[in-house]
């Protein structure tokens, strides 16, 4: 039986292995479908997003309406079944509302790093000289701070808001998308088809568009969503230091900050905004672990 | 090698001077008058201008980074202008409580980190190696201002068996302890969670080498093995180190101001709030040159062990 057992195992092994050979992409899409954590991951994410984008129809309750008479609730009341927040406000419709916050905070500065790092990194890495040292330099100059200490500096300086905030991410990102792409552009440029391309005549811009974008934005976008999970910890972050999206609207960290007074009152309650923050972040990290697997990028 | 010395501390000063620039730059960002902001209601708009002129704020933009530049290269970082002390007593003072901090939980993220990386390594597709792979995503995963309340509501509010915040007033080592166990741990969780997949991902690449599998052949004893595992992959798993060490110096803002430990993040925090510019400059200089300087150390110390990098 168990000499069998192997031969079994060893059938299936090959059945699950693809017939024909698929394109890359098809490939990558077929490993992601293999991958359970991955697939768990990216279900919980839908969850998310979804819950957060339908806020205005899920949530039981006006986020900003509070009852001074049912201040810090306990999760599992009759009526507020994840309890009520400091001000008597239904902590369910708020962590709702928080979320689009908290993702759109989160989730915006990752974009635009991507938009404009890829840009400057691939123009610096496939341009060179001057232009190079150009980016690449004062990109270095970012690297002198830590990345929250940059995020806390820059947002302290403008001031409170979720445009500062947006603002301030984005300069933290900037300069880690750029490094990427530079490097991934270098290593493409330095290939036999791309030296064809060009002494069979093609223009910088075809070269960039026909043959750089396409093996050099995989690897940007894998390093793009590992980056997600920290921009949302750090928006998060910043709301929670009083610097990010301001009162009275519902945002995770937010939500944190302003609960933290009350745990000696009610000890569940403020745990729940960052429990919601641990649970998108985590999501969003095993998804771009997964990417990574699966697209087959080091790093 | 000394080529390589010389031209890594060359680069390190417009690194410097760019980083310099940023932080003179962002504080012209802010809006808002920061000496009105500090001036009694009812003083006279003379009074203003005086206080302006006495802290060189009437100045041209590029007169007053030249003269601020070369009173902080001469150790001076002005005077802060909610309590009047010189900015460089406070932000030796927090920059002390700091690093002590950062110290404690680099320790605790390395020594737990290292171990469960090579672990993982050692174990790899087993067990034990899908519960560090776990643990190390909950590690980076893990908003770590969140976790300090957690451990807040654990261990002070429920147990009662940690103070909840603030550093040790009294002297001696146990009260010291009391305080830092708690920031420590809330601070170590993401180097942890990093510290444990680079060192997992490090050992197995030299695992993977044919030198390994030549040293397994002859026979030798699997602790030497893994010592030859341990020595090749320093280099790598030392950048690591370094960079966690310096992010958890400048990253502490968070669960300082969490458990109000009396650092350069809670000073931060305070400048911020009171628009207190000159302590806003003095705290980002001061920790973006420690950072510099740190990551310059870990490269050099990187050559020492491992010259071929200095080729490249």
């Amino acid at each position: 039986m168990a000499p069998l057992a192997g031969v079994e195992s060893a059938i299936d092994a090959v059945a699950a292995v693809p017939a024909a050979p698929m394109s890359y992409w098809r490939t990558v899409g077929w490993r992601l479908g293999r991958d359970r954590t991955t697939l768990a991951a990216g279900g919980g994410l839908l969850v998310i997003v979804l819950a957060a984008l339908l806020a205005p129809w899920l949530a039981p309750y006006d986020p900003s309406a509070g009852s001074i008479r049912l201040r810090l609730a306990w999760p599992g009341t009759p009526g507020h079944w994840l309890g009520t927040d400091e001000q008597g406000r239904d902590m369910l419709s708020r962590l709702l509302w928080g979320g689009r916050m908290t993702l759109v905070a989160g989730l915006t500065p990752v974009l635009v790093a991507f938009v404009v790092g890829s840009a400057l990194g691939i123009a610096a890495g496939f341009v060179g000289r001057t232009t190079s040292t150009l980016i690449m330099r004062t990109m270095d100059i970012f690297y002198a701070f830590p990345s929250v200490l940059l995020a806390i500096a820059i947002s302290g300086a403008l001031g409170p808001g979720l445009a500062n905030t947006l603002i301030s991410l984005s300069i933290v990102f900037i300069p880690r998308v750029v490094r990427v792409a530079e490097s991934a552009t270098v290593q493409v440029k330095g290939l036999e088809y791309i030296a064809a391309a060009r002494v069979s005549g093609a223009g910088m811009g075809a070269i960039v568009r026909h043959h750089l974008l396409a093996n050099v934005l995989g690897p940007i976008l894998v390093f793009a969503s590992t980056q997600v999970s920290l921009s949302i910890i750090l928006a998060a972050g910043l709301s929670f230091l009083g610097l990010g999206v301001t009162p009275p609207a519902a945002e995770w960290g937010l939500m944190l900050n302003t609960l933290r007074q009350s745990i000696y009152v009610n000890a569940l309650v403020p745990a729940l905004p960052g429990l919601a923050i641990f649970a998108t972040s985590m999501a969003f990290n095993l998804l771009s672990d997964g990417l990574r697997d699966a697209m087959e990028v080091r790093g | 090698m000394w080529v390589y010395v010389g031209r890594r501390l060359l680069l390190a000063i417009p690194t410097l001077l760019g980083a310099s620039v940023i932080v003179f730059a962002m504080v012209h960002l802010a809006p808002g008058d920061p000496i009105a902001a500090v001036m009694p209601a009812e003083s006279s708009a003379a009074e203003i201008e005086a206080t302006k002129r006495a802290y060189g704020f009437d100045r041209p933009l590029p007169v007053q980074y030249l003269v601020w530049l070369q009173r902080v290269a001469q150790g001076d970082l002005g005077r802060s202008i909610a309590t009047r002390r010189p900015v460089i007593l406070d932000v030796r003072d927090a920059l002390a409580n700091s690093l002590v901090l950062a110290l404690s939980s680099s320790l605790l993220a390395f020594v737990v980190g290292i171990a469960l990386g090579l672990l993982s390594a050692f174990r790899q597709g087993r067990l034990l190696d899908k519960l560090c792979a776990a643990l190390a995503v909950i590690g980076v995963s893990v908003p770590h201002y969140w976790a300090g309340i957690i451990l807040i509501i654990v261990f002070s509010v429920q147990l009662n068996w940690l103070p909840a915040m603030g550093a040790a007033d009294d002297p001696g080592l146990l009260p010291f302890l009391r305080h830092i166990a708690l920031p420590t741990v809330a601070l170590a969780l993401i180097p942890l969670g990093v510290i444990t997949r680079v060192v997992r991902s490090a050992a197995l690449d030299i695992l993977n080498q044919e030198f390994v599998t030549a040293l397994r052949a002859k026979g030798l004893a699997a602790r030497r093995v893994f010592v030859h595992v341990l020595k090749n992959s320093a280099p790598q798993i030392l950048t690591v180190l370094g960079l966690q060490f310096g992010f958890q110096l400048g990253g502490s803002v968070l669960v300082e101001s969490v458990f109000s430990w009396p650092g350069t993040g809670y000073l931060l925090n305070l400048a911020i709030f009171q628009r207190d510019i000159p302590v806003l400059q003095g705290v980002i200089l001061v920790l973006a040159t420690f950072f510099v300087l740190l990551n310059l150390a870990v490269d050099l110390l990187q050559t020492l062990i491992d010259p071929r990098i200095a080729r490249h």
